[in-house]
């Protein structure tokens, strides 16, 4: 039999496939965690896996849009918010796993290091403004808020996603290449929508239509 | 897109735990040097460098030797900085194998009477071996414990008698274009240097490591001879030393040239001083669940706090 590649596939096998997919990450985890295949330092392991692995689901969610746009998928859009939640599912782990495993409760020492590292700040910071996206993430919310105060709060994201990334940039010690790689994903992500922008814009000006933005 | 490299797991990771206790058991009982590198080299190939390939003989113990519990053979030579092998905890194990060690001179030069070219063997034949078992502080916020096989840096000092001018001593690592895949990263500037002021170097704490854990110095830990001053962090030890330079002004070490304001020449452990971007309150011993409290000067301010009388440790971090 053919597997279906076409437009309802989202609806069928793609999306349950992705969300086991996205869970790989964290099973590798709990494995090596009970193997102790985590290496010498399983505490920093957790800590950097779960810190990237957000990152690389922020960066996925925002490229849904692109690519929607580009390849014409607009069943992608059916998992953005999936995406999203993932990338929350692992901003939760990595703020646990620094204030459980790493500072083991040490409420002192926790807000000391919010309040003087710069990149502590940053990263607390972006994932307080998760919260409210995550929260808002059901069908139910979508409808109380209003698409278009829905679409407004989401686009914190944005704020989340360069925040996440100068939280990276300013822990590493001296070698930037992993966070710059992030950052360059995250400025083409972000420069299409402009382009998007733009070109909309422009249409909206010759067909005499006066510019909408549109979401997201 | 993929990210993690480190939290992969290598079929010879899972296995060479067991294959090193069964070495290191083979070692014990036979003490045959001769027959335990042939062992060792044939079950350590390729991936990581091949290690212990000779045992020390005659090597006394020291007073200076803490009764701490050593980090793990694997850990210690698993999970190093030496970024001119690349900047992941595993690249040195992964790609200093290349190194090239034989033949292997020291140079002693600078403000000295007798400067001198060594040969590491005949240094070796000079100077009396020692297990010093130090605690080690990376300036990261982790910490391990390592039993090394050197020799008292004093005692190479005191033979090149330096002249009135000499205040600083320069440390020069080796630089091997084709064997060193990390030169090529954006982050040091190479040769890695380090210092010491003259007295630092002097003191009795201050040794140069050939060996550790009985055995000659795994690459990734920086053979065939590195420093080792534990109450500095970590990376003030050298790695691959083949230059010892006596100079009247303070040496710029690849560290301050990196980032001045995080990295001081004296970078002496200091819970007090906090790291500009981390705090250095505590630690992380490798082999622990719970951080522990950071001691000042590593734990050994009873011998050197006395270098630093009347300093600004703040100041001169």
């Amino acid at each position: 039999m053919a597997i279906d590649w076409g437009p309802r596939a989202s609806a069928g096998w793609i999306k349950p496939a992705i969300f086991v997919l996205c869970l790989v990450p964290f099973a590798r985890l709990v494995v090596g965690a009970f193997m102790r295949t985590l290496g010498a330092n399983p505490i920093e392991a957790i800590t950097h896996s779960t810190g990237t692995w957000t990152l690389s689901f922020l960066l996925i969610t925002l490229g849904v849009t692109p690519l929607r746009k580009l390849a014409g998928w607009n069943w992608l859009l059916r998992l953005r918010r999936m995406l999203g939640l993932y990338a929350f599912f692992y901003a939760v782990l990595h703020f646990l796993t620094y204030i459980w495993l790493d500072q083991f409760f040490d409420f002192a020492a926790i807000v000391k290091d919010v309040i003087k590292r710069p990149f502590i700040t940053v990263g607390f910071t972006s994932f307080l403004l998760l919260l409210p996206l995550a929260a808002t993430s059901t069908a139910a919310m979508v409808k109380r808020l209003g698409a278009k105060n829905w679409l407004a709060l989401h686009r914190l994201v944005y704020a989340v996603a360069v925040g996440g990334v100068v939280h990276y940039w300013w822990l590493v010690k001296k070698d930037i290449t992993q966070p710059a790689i992030y950052a360059a994903v995250l400025v083409v992500l972000l420069g299409l929508r402009l382009l998007f922008r733009a070109r909309e814009r422009a249409v909206a000006a010759m067909s005499g239509n006066p510019a909408r933005s549109r979401a997201v | 897109m993929l990210i993690k490299r480190a939290t992969d797991i290598q079929p010879s990771e899972i296995t060479d735990r067991g294959v090193y206790l069964q070495r290191r058991a083979f070692i014990r009982a036979a003490g045959l040097a001769v027959l335990s590198a042939s062992a060792a080299g044939a079950l350590y190939t390729n991936r990581s460098a091949r290690a212990g390939e000779k045992v020390f003989a005659g090597v006394s113990k020291s007073p200076f030797s803490t009764t701490e519990e050593p980090t793990s053979y694997k850990d210690a030579t698993n999970y190093n900085n030496y970024y001119e092998f690349g900047t992941d905890k595993d690249s040195p194990a992964r790609y200093a194998g290349k190194l090239k060690i034989k033949p292997w001179t020291l140079m002693v030069e600078g403000e000295v009477k007798k400067p001198r070219i060594w040969a590491i063997e005949d240094l070796l034949k000079t100077m009396a071996l020692q297990e010093r078992i130090y605690r080690m502080r990376c300036v990261e916020g982790w910490s391990m414990v390592i039993p090394w096989v050197g020799f008292a840096l004093g005692d190479l000092i005191r033979q090149a008698e330096p002249t009135g001018k000499a205040k600083f001593v320069e440390f020069v690592s080796v630089y091997q274009s084709d064997n060193m895949p990390g030169l090529r990263l954006p982050v040091l500037s190479y040769p890695y240097i380090e210092g010491l002021r003259l007295d630092e170097a002097m003191h009795p704490l201050s040794i140069l490591a050939v060996g550790m854990y009985g055995e000659v110095l795994p690459k990734q830990n920086g053979a065939p001879i590195r420093l080792v001053v534990p109450w500095k962090y970590g990376f003030k030890g050298g790695k691959s030393i083949v230059r010892i330079r006596f100079v009247e002004r303070m040496p710029q070490t690849a560290w301050m040239k990196a980032s001045p304001s995080e990295y001081g020449f004296y970078s002496n452990v200091n819970p007090a001083v906090d790291h500009p971007r981390w705090s250095q309150a505590k630690e992380r011993r490798i082999g622990e669940f719970m951080k522990r409290k950071t001691l000042m000067f590593n734990g050994y301010a009873d011998q050197v706090a006395g270098l630093y009388a009347g300093m600004d440790l703040k100041k001169n971090f």
